[in-house]
C-alpha cells in the first residue's frame, strides 16, 4: 500500500478551517481592542491605580453592619419571593408552550411571553419597575419573577418537549382525565429536572437581587452603590464579602435540595462524604 | 433505599411507601424551611400602597412617553455604543475562555489529583461567578476609569468561575479508559490531556464558549449603567435626562442584538457542534 | 521476563483480591489466565503496569521491580509494556491514525504530539501495521466509525506501535461475538510470535484459552491453583477453578 516513499504528505488530513477561523479572530481581538482604545499604556496606569485601589479595600469595615444585615435580608427576601411567584407563574406558561402538548394559538403566544420576558436583563426590566411601582423591593421582585419566567419557562418547555410520548400515551390509554395524565404521565418525567434549575434560578436570583439595587429596585445593591459613590471602599469590601458568602451558602443549600429529592438523600446522607467515588476502580466488583 | 423486600414481610404489612422514614423527614424539613422562608419574607418585604396603587397609571404614563420610538437618532448616539456593547461581550468571553481553561484543569479532581489545588481553583471560579458583572464592572471602573477597558475586564472576570465550572464538570465526566489506555503506553502528562481530555472535551468547550457569549451580549448592554462603556451608558444618560423615547430606542436596540445574538449562536451550534 | 513474586493486592483491608501470586512468565509465548469472575484476574493484569497499585510484592520486569519506580521512570517503564483492553480504550474522537500514534507519545515532546508532527519513522510503521492488522486505508476513519472487532485490531496496533517487550489483554474479547473473538485471538498470537514477545492474556472463555494459549494459568479466590499447558487442563481441574457443579457437559 504505503512505501517509504509514497507517505502521504499529510497522514492526518486535518482541515484548513480550525486555522482559519483563529486567525480571523486574532484579527478581530486586535481591530476590537483599537476601536475601544485599549491600550498597554492604560492598562498599566491601570494596574498602578489597582494597587492604590485594594490598598483602600482592605482591612474591610464591618461597623454598619446593622445597616449591611437589612440590605442582604432585603436581597435574600426578593430572591425568595421572586422565585417563588417565578416557578408558579412559570409552570403553567411552559406547560402552555410545549408544542408536544398544546395546540399553536395556545403555544405562540405561551413562546413570546417567554421569549420577551429572557431578553431583557434584569436590571433593566428593573429600572422599569421602578418607574412603576416605585423605589423599593417590589421592583426588585418583580423584575426577578419576570427574568425567572423566561428562565424556568424555557427549560421547562425544553423539557416536556423531549419527554418520551410513550409513557403518556399508556396513562391516557387507562382513560385517566386530562390532569392524571399529565401528573403521572408527564410530570415524573420533568420533575428532577425541574428540580435542577429551579434551584439554579434560585441561586440567579439571589445574586442578581444583590444587584438591583443599584437602579433602585431594593436590597443590598442600592448600599453597595452608594458607599463606592462615597469612596468607602473598606465598607464596599466589607458588603462583598457578605454577598460572596451568602452566594456561597446559597449554592451549598441548592446543591443539598438537589440532592434531596433527586438522589433521595436523607440528612444524614447529606453529612457524609459527597459523592466522590473511590478513586480506584474495584475491578473485581462485577 | 426503599421498603424491605417483599418477600420477606408478612401479607398484611406489605404496604407501599415511597420514602423510607428518614427521607419523608428529610423533604418534610425541605418543605418547611421553604413555606417558611416566604412567608417571613412575604411580611417583611416593605410595599407602599401609594405606590402599588398608582402603578397602572404609571405604566400608562410611561408608555406614552415612550411613543414614539427616537428612530432618527439612532445612528449618531446608538449604533456606536451598540458595536461597543458587542466588542465588549466578545473580547469578555475570549479573555475568560483564555483564563478558565488552566484554573478549569486544576480544580478538576481526575487531572490534577491534588485536593488542596482543587480547591484553591475551585474558590477562585466559585469567587468569580458570585461577583455579578455589574459589580466587577464597579470594580474595574474604579481602577482603570470609566470606558470600555473596564468593561471588557469585567466581563472576562465574572465568565471565569461560568467557563471554568463547566468545563471542569465536563473534564471530569470524561471517560476513564482512553486516559487509562494513554497512561498505560507511558504517555507524559500533557500529551494526556492533548490526546486523552481534549478531544473529548472539545464539543462541550465550544458549547460552554457559545452559550456564554450569549449571556455575555445580554450582560454587557447594562455595564454602562456603571460607567463601563457600551450602550449602558447611552442608556444611563437618556435615564437621566427623562428621554423616555430614546430609552425605547435604546431598549428596542438591544433587544434586537440579543435576538440576533440568540440567532447566530443557534446557527453556528448547527452547523460545528 | 517478567517475574510475580509475593504479589497481594486488597482494595478493602482485610479483603485480599490477590493473595500471594507468584509466577514467572519466560520471554516467549502466549499465557492465558483464566478464572471466575472477581478472582482478580483483571487486578493481577493491571497490577503488572501498576494501573492498580499492588499492596505487595515484586514486580521484576527485565531485572526492574517495577513496584518500586515512580514518575518519570514508571513512564519509561511502560512504554515497553503494551496493553490492549477489552472496551478498546481508543479516544473515539481521533482518527485511527491519531489512535495508533498515540502509542507513541511516550516518545515524543507533547509539543510534537499537539501539532502531530511525530518522526517519519513512526508514520511508516503505522501504515506497515494497518496492513498487518487487516486495516489498510482506514487511516483516516474516526474510531468511533468503527466496529468493535475494527476497533479491538486498532487497540492491539497501538499497543504494538510502542514496540513492546511485553503484551498485556485485559479481557480483549469479551466484548466481541464468537467469530470475531478468534480472529482477535489470532492476531494477538501471531502478533506475539513475529515479535517474539510474551503475550499475557486474561480471559472468561476456558475454549478460547485452551486453542490459542500455550500456558493456562487458572486463579481462583486471589490464588493461582493450576499453571500448566492446555492439555493438563481437564474438567476437575476446571470444577475446582470455577466451581458449581452443573455448568459443565
Amino acid at each position: 500500500m504505503n512505501t517509504v516513499a509514497a507517505l502521504p504528505a499529510d497522514p492526518f488530513q486535518r482541515s484548513v478551517w480550525p486555522r482559519v477561523a483563529a486567525v480571523a479572530l486574532l484579527v478581530y481581538v486586535i481591530y476590537a481592542a483599537a476601536q475601544m482604545e485599549i491600550s498597554w499604556e492604560r492598562v498599566q496606569t491601570g494596574l498602578y491605580n489597582a494597587q492604590r485601589f485594594f490598598g483602600r479595600l482592605f482591612p474591610p469595615n464591618f461597623s454598619r453592619w446593622e445597616l449591611l444585615a437589612k440590605g442582604l435580608v432585603e436581597s435574600l427576601e426578593i430572591a425568595v419571593l421572586a422565585s417563588t411567584l417565578g416557578i408558579l407563574l412559570a409552570l403553567p406558561i411552559g406547560l402552555a408552550a410545549a408544542r408536544n402538548l398544546m395546540p399553536p394559538w395556545v403555544t405562540w403566544p405561551a413562546r413570546l411571553i417567554i421569549v420577551m420576558a429572557r431578553s431583557f436583563h434584569p436590571v433593566i426590566v428593573a429600572i422599569l419597575f421602578v418607574k412603576a411601582v416605585g423605589f423599593g423591593a417590589l421592583a426588585g421582585i418583580l423584575a426577578l419573577t419576570v427574568a425567572s419566567v423566561g428562565f424556568i419557562g424555557k427549560l421547562f418547555t425544553e423539557a416536556i418537549e423531549e419527554i418520551s410520548l410513550k409513557q403518556v400515551e399508556a396513562v391516557r390509554a387507562t382513560g385517566a382525565p386530562f390532569a392524571s395524565v399529565l401528573w403521572f404521565g408527564v410530570l415524573p418525567q420533568v420533575f428532577s429536572r425541574f428540580i435542577g434549575f429551579a434551584t439554579y434560578q434560585l441561586d440567579s436570583n439571589l445574586r442578581n437581587s444583590t444587584m438591583v439595587g443599584i437602579v433602585g429596585a431594593g436590597g443590598i445593591g442600592g448600599t453597595l452603590f452608594a458607599a463606592f459613590q462615597r469612596f468607602d471602599y473598606d465598607f464596599v469590601c466589607a458588603i462583598l464579602i457578605s454577598i460572596i458568602s451568602l452566594i456561597m451558602i446559597g449554592e451549598v443549600l441548592a446543591t443539598a435540595v438537589r440532592r434531596i429529592f433527586i438522589e433521595h438523600a436523607t440528612v444524614a446522607d447529606l453529612f457524609r462524604a459527597g459523592g466522590a467515588a473511590s478513586r480506584e476502580r474495584h475491578l473485581e466488583d462485577d | 433505599m426503599g421498603v424491605a423486600t417483599a418477600a420477606s414481610m408478612p401479607v398484611a404489612e406489605r404496604i407501599w411507601r415511597r420514602f423510607t422514614p428518614e427521607q419523608r423527614f428529610t423533604r418534610f424539613v425541605v418543605y418547611l424551611v421553604i413555606v417558611a422562608s416566604i412567608v417571613l419574607s412575604i411580611r417583611s418585604v416593605e410595599v407602599i400602597p401609594e405606590f402599588l396603587a398608582d402603578a397602572p397609571e404609571q405604566v400608562v404614563d410611561l408608555l406614552k412617553r415612550m411613543w414614539p420610538i427616537d428612530w432618527p437618532h439612532y445612528p449618531d448616539t446608538v449604533h456606536a455604543a451598540l458595536m461597543e456593547t458587542i466588542h465588549i461581550a466578545s473580547l469578555g468571553t475570549l479573555l475568560a475562555l483564555v483564563l478558565a481553561l488552566p484554573v478549569g484543569i486544576l480544580a478538576a479532581h481526575n487531572l490534577v489529583p491534588f485536593v488542596p489545588i482543587n480547591l484553591l481553583a475551585k474558590l477562585i471560579l466559585v469567587s468569580s461567578r458570585s461577583v455579578n458583572s455589574l459589580v466587577w464592572a464597579l470594580l474595574f471602573v474604579g481602577i482603570f476609569g470609566p470606558g470600555a477597558l473596564a468593561g471588557t475586564l469585567a466581563i472576562g472576570f465574572r465568565s471565569i468561575g461560568f467557563v471554568g465550572k463547566l468545563f471542569g464538570e465536563a473534564l471530569e465526566e470524561s471517560q476513564i479508559g482512553p486516559i487509562e489506555a494513554l497512561k498505560a503506553a507511558g504517555s507524559p502528562w500533557r500529551s494526556v490531556l492533548a490526546y486523552g481530555y481534549w478531544p473529548q472535551v472539545k464539543p462541550s468547550f465550544w458549547s460552554i464558549a457559545l452559550f456564554r457569549w450569549d449571556i455575555n451580549v445580554r450582560e454587557s448592554a447594562v455595564l454602562g449603567l456603571v460607567g463601563a462603556g457600551g450602550i449602558g451608558m447611552a442608556l444611563d444618560s437618556a435615564l437621566n435626562l427623562f428621554q423616555w423615547d430614546r430609552v425605547a430606542l435604546i431598549l428596542f436596540a438591544i433587544f434586537a442584538v440579543v435576538i440576533l445574538a440568540e440567532i447566530v449562536v443557534t446557527q453556528v451550534r448547527k452547523r460545528v457542534i | 521476563m517478567l517475574s510475580l513474586r509475593g504479589l497481594s493486592k486488597s482494595y478493602v483491608r482485610g479483603k485480599p483480591v490477590l493473595t500471594d501470586i507468584n509466577l514467572e512468565i519466560a520471554a516467549r509465548g502466549i499465557t492465558a489466565i483464566i478464572g471466575p469472575s472477581g478472582t482478580g484476574k483483571s487486578t493481577l493484569i493491571r497490577c503488572i503496569n501498576r494501573l492498580v497499585e499492588p499492596t505487595a510484592g515484586e514486580i521484576l520486569f527485565d531485572g526492574e521491580d517495577l513496584t518500586k519506580l515512580s514518575g518519570t521512570a514508571l513512564r519509561h517503564a511502560r512504554r515497553h509494556i503494551g496493553m490492549v483492553f477489552q472496551e478498546y480504550n481508543l479516544v473515539e474522537r481521533l482518527t485511527v491514525m491519531e489512535n495508533l500514534l498515540s502509542g507513541r507519545l511516550g516518545y515524543v515532546s507533547s509539543w510534537q504530539a499537539w501539532r502531530r508532527k511525530f518522526p517519519r519513522e513512526d508514520l511508516r510503521k503505522a501504515y506497515e501495521l494497518l496492513d498487518v492488522v487487516g486495516l489498510s486505508g482506514f487511516a483516516n476513519r474516526r474510531a468511533d466509525a468503527l466496529s468493535g472487532g475494527q476497533r479491538q485490531r486498532v487497540g492491539i496496533a497501538r499497543a504494538v506501535m510502542q514496540e513492546p517487550r511485553l503484551l498485556l489483554a485485559d479481557e480483549p474479547t469479551s466484548s466481541l461475538d464468537p467469530k470475531t473473538s478468534v480472529e482477535i485471538m489470532q492476531l494477538l498470537a501471531d502478533v506475539g510470535r513475529a515479535r517474539e514477545i510474551p503475550v499475557l492474556i486474561n480471559m472468561h472463555d476456558v475454549e478460547l484459552a485452551k486453542r490459542f494459549a500455550d500456558r493456562i494459568v487458572g486463579m481462583s479466590e486471589g490464588r493461582v491453583i493450576f499453571d500448566g499447558p492446555p492439555p493438563q487442563l481437564d474438567d476437575d481441574m476446571l470444577k475446582r477453578i470455577y466451581g458449581g457443579e452443573n455448568w459443565l457437559q
